[in-house]
């Protein structure tokens, strides 16, 4: 072994950790399924030095494989209360966050949605309304313009008709995390989202789906938990359809130095603490605010999007750049 | 937002901590200059606290402990915040005495792990650690549940906080009352006069409110005043080496203590099966 060259020992190294890794499937539907790529392992090397590299966590720094454990863990602990406490430390504006990236995204009925670290499911099941809200309005103009018909629509009528059932916009809610998944799962139960919904395991970085599937992907609020962020933007590319678009939702840098220095004092003294009281515990929330910090600002990551092969890149701050959308396009 | 400046020496007193970001106050200047410890952590489970986010503490932990006192990582947060002066006049006290003293150089911890269960099962009834093994199984507890210390931002007052955790369990025994609620209260009436700290305080005044009114009458009659009394005379509990008694008789420690014995037989029968329905910490 050691007489090999470094990069074939890279490479080595990756495809046992590739073999070795699960994907697993929790489907809630038998004829959504996932297509896994066709038999063939991707391998990608880096760099020669064999060093484990670090990343940060939060202000800590760890070496880049003990990351992703550490994230799973924080999920993992927080998934009973997630819903709860985003209420709770959002003030409820959240809420508000998710339903402007719905209305920018302004889907159509039979899109597919990819929802990556879609966690609790919050997108997708605003997707799926927003949706059949839309679809509901299209028949609805429909019927209104059937209403005054002119001969050639009258002579229509008598042929069979062609009249297709409701267009099924279908969304797929990807996570690493099995919790935040269960938890997604039992809610959107409760809330009847029975059918256009699929719940499946997979890695943001590695994605379980084949090229050229998806109208629209999204990230909300996950984007920068991931370990290596260019990674997760080349996989979105590689999913998503041509002229498919991609759409994150994350925290931001704020621009104005009061309303800055009010958001940390907020989220240094208060997410702590709500984090103690209603979930009992204290250090995933600290995590939390920390890892808020040490994403890129608006126009870094928008370089990060572009280098990764987007078109269009654009943004758009909201509650004074607290959380940013950011949207490019596959072309 | 408050940045706390701490000297290095207390840094090297947390080199064992657990890190993930347990400190409240953002340590930037830290960041990459000592990667082992970027937080200020004085023991293990430490996560250090400014005045503001403990005051938030304290409220938030006690409308939360009120709403469901079974939530007892809310009662112990509770004890934590609003202990400060308590905790320092028990330490004091245990400093003064001298077994006091040997337990906080010595720091005995009582877990399972410590515990030889086996041998205390072999102890004569009426010794103290057989009665302390019948009262763990009767009451279906185990010394393991108490919740580790975490908002006291001094060492040594954060053991003695620790240490009176772990002796809960102990008076229990001590004053022979079961972990059903009414037992619960006697405790920490007990405790509440013995210690002074605002949690048992509180628990104490707002316990009863929880009782059936014929439990009210047994307490108001005989089971308080006992539990005043004792409480206030007894010697600082939290300075016995308990761990060192397991053979002595339970009558003689009782003695030694002043503690009197208690008035009424409260049976263990009455309990919800909650699993570790004490809301004590």
């Amino acid at each position: 072994m050691s007489k090999m060259a470094s990069p074939v020992r890279c490479v080595a190294r990756r495809i046992f950790r590739d073999c070795t890794r699960k994907v697993s499937v929790l489907s809630t539907q038998q004829d959504t399924k996932p297509i896994y790529p066709s038999n063939s392992i991707v391998c990608r090397c880096y760099s020669n030095d064999f060093e484990e590299k670090s990343t940060h966590f939060g202000f800590e720094t760890v070496p880049e494989g003990e990351k992703a454990e550490r994230v799973y863990k924080v999920f993992e602990s927080v998934a009973e209360k997630y819903d709860v406490m985003n209420d709770a430390m959002s003030l409820g504006i959240h809420r508000l966050w998710k339903d402007m990236l719905l209305h920018i995204m302004n889907p159509l009925p039979g899109a597919r949605l990819l929802d990556t670290a879609g966690g609790t499911g919050d997108i997708s099941m605003r997707f799926l309304e927003y949706t059949r809200t839309q679809w509901e309005r299209q028949q609805r103009r429909a019927v209104r313009s059937r209403q005054t018909l002119s001969w050639q629509d009258i002579s229509h009528n008598y042929a069979p008709s062609h009249d297709q059932g409701p267009v099924e916009s279908t969304a797929v809610v990807c996570d690493i995390n099995k919790e935040m998944l269960k938890v997604g799962k039992d809610k959107a139960e409760k809330m009847g989202y029975s059918s256009g919904l699929s719940w499946v395991v997979g890695d943001a970085e590695e994605l379980p789906f084949a090229d050229d599937q998806f109208d629209v992907y999204t990230i909300a609020f996950g984007i920068r938990n991931v370990t290596h962020i260019e990674q997760a933007l080349e996989e979105a590319l590689r999913v998503l359809k041509p002229g498919g678009r991609f759409m994150c939702l994350e925290f931001s840098k704020v621009s104005n130095p009061l309303l800055s220095r009010l958001y940390d004092a907020y989220s240094f003294q208060l997410i702590p603490v709500m984090g103690e009281v209603i979930a009992g515990d204290w250090k995933s929330y600290q995590y939390l605010v920390e890892s808020i910090r040490k994403f890129p600002d608006q126009e870094t990551f928008k370089g990060m999007i572009e280098d990764a092969g987007f078109l269009q890149v654009q943004y758009f701050n909201l509650t004074g750049g607290v959380v940013a959308i950011h949207s490019g396009f596959k072309l | 937002m408050l940045s706390i400046s701490r000297p290095s020496l207390w840094l090297t007193l947390g080199h064992n901590c657990r890190l993930a970001g347990i400190c409240g106050v953002p340590s930037r200047q830290h960041h990459g200059t000592f990667p082992e410890n970027p937080y200020h952590c004085l023991y293990p489970g430490h996560i250090p606290t400014n005045p503001i986010q403990k005051a938030l503490l304290a409220v938030g932990s006690g409308v939360a402990a009120l709403q469901n006192p079974y939530r007892h990582d809310m009662v112990a947060v509770l004890g934590e915040t609003t202990g400060h002066l308590a905790l320092m006049k028990l330490r004091d006290r245990m400093k003064n005495d001298p077994e006091g003293y040997t337990i906080l150089t010595e720091r005995p911890r009582i877990r399972l792990s410590t515990l030889d269960l086996a041998h205390m099962a072999t102890l004569p009834d009426g010794s103290f650690g057989r009665e302390y093994l019948r009262f763990l199984e009767e009451n279906r507890v185990t010394p393991d549940s108490r919740a580790d210390v975490k908002f006291v931002d001094n060492e040594e007052l954060a053991y003695v906080m620790q240490r009176y955790r772990e002796v809960h369990d102990l008076l229990h025994t001590l004053l022979g009352m079961p972990t059903n609620m009414l037992g619960e209260v006697a405790v920490k009436w007990f405790e509440a006069a013995q210690t002074g700290l605002p949690m048992c305080i509180m628990g104490a005044a707002l316990g009863p409110l929880r009782l059936s009114s014929s439990r009210l009458q047994t307490l108001a009659t005989s089971l308080g005043p006992w539990a005043l009394r004792s409480g206030r005379r007894a010697r600082c509990v939290l300075s016995i080496f308990y761990e060192r008694r397991w053979d002595q008789s339970l009558e003689d420690l009782r003695k030694e203590l002043d503690i009197e014995p208690p008035p009424l037989i409260i049976s263990a029968t009455n309990k919800k099966p909650a699993a570790n329905s004490e809301p004590a910490s």
